[in-house]
């Protein structure tokens, strides 16, 4: 192990590292050849960064030479840092050490844009190969779209890879212009829109003849920005709902922006990162998701954006109160879901447990209902009568002074000079 | 109240549930050989083992159960805890005789209580597979050694099978003082003496491969690398992996 190739781990994974996708669920991959891996349907998580994120995959970049100029991006080509390149080689083989070691569920590999976009498409395409096919390799590859790449090419691609994304960097078109005038969100649209039909037209065709190959497994995910350009919430989760309906998305990664350059476009040095709105996004983009809210109840001109203290379920409730309370035993499954306090696995434990009898607070809240929240919300067979009817604001109250936030700590704001 | 003695089997399990059926003596305590403490005022019932009581038992519980139940009584079995032994008998038995579909009946403690500990266990499976750490040995082994909360070796036992099929990889349980082998072609069930487990312990007992280091070294680096400092959230950092688990992880040393 040469002392080279861990400064060039250092330096790839350092700069891949504000991609935050890194997910490696969604695959099917087998191991019927007698290979190495396979690919689990919900992902593992092999360990956590001291930030909290998951590490699942060895991501790293191909190489950090670039030669776009965007201003959010660590990597640009005016940014004074160590630039470093892997071979395919190296690549291939620490995959497969770390791989045979239990260290990682499989690669996800990016790069800066070296030449032009099919010269570096067409290595990164050759790594996956080599994986592939000649280490019978079967577990992860999460493999990026290299906006530009001809189609042959990324057609190619997505016969190895399991998933391949694209960022779409700013939620809208104007913040884009703003930090890298050379892109366009056109860029984005155009490769994921062909992907996109290629899944659709392999699935078309699995159906009726079997031996038709894996095309992109597990889908495509995106990744936005968040808090370096001025978009609102409503902005940015609008794009989002957009995408999951026109290209069928697995996921959008909202990204936190870490300050990372002395651009006067862009938040200082030293800002904390958007942490808690981060957080609200992802706990918006499951309602959108999961919980049958559409994104125009979650936010919309009244409230374009979403509330720090609460969740936006809770406040969504707070502002429909008219909805509430809920009685647990005749509700249908979809309101039983839209209480705070409860989630999917709960509401159907809900739904299922109140054939054998009316439900009690007590089994409710063994159930494991966050009833100190949920309360003000719902009706059990056993809950006493209201005399009062509380105002919203009231509700909030008594929910915020009966929790703790996890945030208040790391919640340090930038003081306005003037 | 009667006490049926069981020697903490699933077989023998499966069997009380056989016997109170045959005699519904009503209210009756489940015990283990090891954790039973005989008292003046119940009459003590020793379960005895017998195949096909207990095969009958498993039928009677796969015409009623779902796969997935299924799953999560073996599951359940599996945490090796205290009091689990007494609801999944009492869950055995309000299966046979309660509604049809009794196992979504969430309002009943046992059925719940299953529920929770098959989530338990399968949690410390899914840890397992995400924790293990293997180190490649001279002679071409991938070697971990583990100390789960559960009995979990015979569920992640498939995943490493389908996953390394191209290596030879030993997990040894050294709590509960047993291994799996994978040796490319089938897996087998591996016990050392005392003595061996001792040594194991200590610090450079397997002699490994010369590049085994390099690569370590190469996965705390990355680690090191992947961290955004200024996200830093130690609280969520530790929930995800619990400080017991740390001793698995080269990054965490």
């Amino acid at each position: 192990m040469s002392e080279r190739i861990r400064e060039k781990l250092n330096i790839l994974a350092d700069a891949a590292k504000y991609d935050v996708s890194c997910s490696s669920s969604g695959g099917n991959r087998k191991n019927d050849n007698k290979g190495l891996g396979d690919s689990h349907a919900s992902g593992i998580c092999h360990t956590y960064t001291e930030d909290g994120r998951c590490v699942s995959l060895l991501k790293i970049l191909l190489t950090n030479h670039c030669i776009f100029d965007c201003a959010y991006c660590v990597s640009r080509k005016s940014n004074d840092i160590e630039r470093a390149a892997f071979s395919v080689e190296e690549v291939v083989s620490l995959t497969i050490n770390f791989y045979r070691r239990n260290y990682i569920e499989g690669l996800f590999l990016s790069s800066g844009i070296f030449k032009n976009a099919d010269f570096t498409m067409e290595r990164l395409l050759r790594v996956v190969k080599k994986l592939r096919l000649e280490e019978h390799f079967n577990g992860y590859i999460h493999l990026k779209t290299i906006p530009g790449a001809s189609d042959e090419l990324i057609r190619e691609a997505g016969m190895y890879a399991d998933r391949m994304s694209i960022n779409l960097e700013m939620p809208t078109e104007t913040g884009l212009k703003l930090l890298a005038p050379e892109k366009s969100h056109a860029d984005v649209i155009r490769p994921l829109g062909f992907v996109q039909n290629q899944i659709i037209q392999f699935t078309e065709e699995k159906k009726l003849i079997k031996s038709v190959p894996k095309f992109v497994p597990a889908g495509q995910s995106t990744q936005m920005v968040i808090g370096a350009t001025p978009e609102t919430d409503k902005d940015i989760m609008q794009t989002a709902d957009r995408f999951y309906r026109d290209f069928s998305l697995k996921r959008v990664y909202y990204s936190g922006y870490v300050p990372i350059s002395l651009d006067n476009r862009l938040p200082m040095i030293g800002t904390q990162p958007p942490l808690i709105r981060e957080n609200r996004l992802y706990q918006t983009d499951w309602l959108m998701r999961f919980y049958g809210f559409h994104v125009n109840e979650l936010l919309n001109d009244g409230n374009p954006n979403l509330d720090i203290d609460i969740d936006p379920k809770l406040s969504w409730a707070l502002r429909n109160l008219h909805f509430f309370p809920v009685d647990m035993n005749v509700a249908a499954y979809k309101m039983i879901l839209r209480v705070p306090g409860i989630g999917v696995s709960s509401a159907k434990k809900i739904v299922q447990a109140r054939k054998f009898g009316k439900l009690r607070i007590d089994q409710i809240m063994k159930i494991g209902v966050a009833y100190n929240k949920a309360k003000y919300f719902i009706k059990c067979a056993d809950s006493p009568y209201q005399f009062k009817d509380y105002q919203h604001t009231q509700i909030k109250s008594f929910i915020l002074a009966g929790s703790q936030s996890k945030y208040l700590k790391n919640d340090v704001k930038q003081l306005n000079l003037f | 109240m009667d006490t049926y003695v069981t020697d903490g089997s699933l077989e023998g399990l499966l069997c009380a549930v056989y016997e109170w059926f045959e005699k519904k003596p009503g209210k009756v305590l489940i015990k283990t050989n090891s954790d039973h403490q005989p008292d003046v005022f119940g009459l003590d019932v020793k379960i005895y083992n017998d195949n096909t009581k207990a095969d009958r038992v498993w039928k009677g519980l796969q015409t009623k159960l779902s796969a997935g139940w299924l799953r999560k009584f073996y599951c359940a079995y599996l945490s090796e805890l205290p009091e689990i032994n007494f609801h999944l008998f009492e869950f055995a038995c309000y299966i046979f005789g309660g509604p049809p579909d009794a196992a979504q009946n969430f309002g009943n403690e046992h059925v719940l209580k299953l529920a929770q500990t098959a989530r338990m266990v399968e949690r410390e499976k899914h840890r397992m597979e995400a924790f293990i750490r293997f180190r490649k040995t001279q002679d071409e082994h991938f070697y971990c050694s583990i100390d789960p909360d559960f009995n979990v070796m015979p569920l992640i036992l498939n995943h490493f099978r389908n996953r390394y099929a191209d290596q030879r990889w030993v997990i040894y349980d050294i709590r509960r003082h047993y291994g799996i082998y994978y040796d490319l072609e089938h897996t087998s069930e591996i016990h050392l003496d005392r003595q061996d487990e001792q040594n194991l312990k200590k610090p450079g007992a397997v002699a490994h491969d010369q590049m085994e280091d390099g690569y370590e070294t190469l996965w705390k680096n990355y680690f090191r690398s992947a961290n955004i400092a200024a996200r830093k959230n130690t609280r969520l950092h530790v929930k995800h992996v619990p400080k017991r688990y740390w001793k698995y992880l080269p990054e965490k040393h």
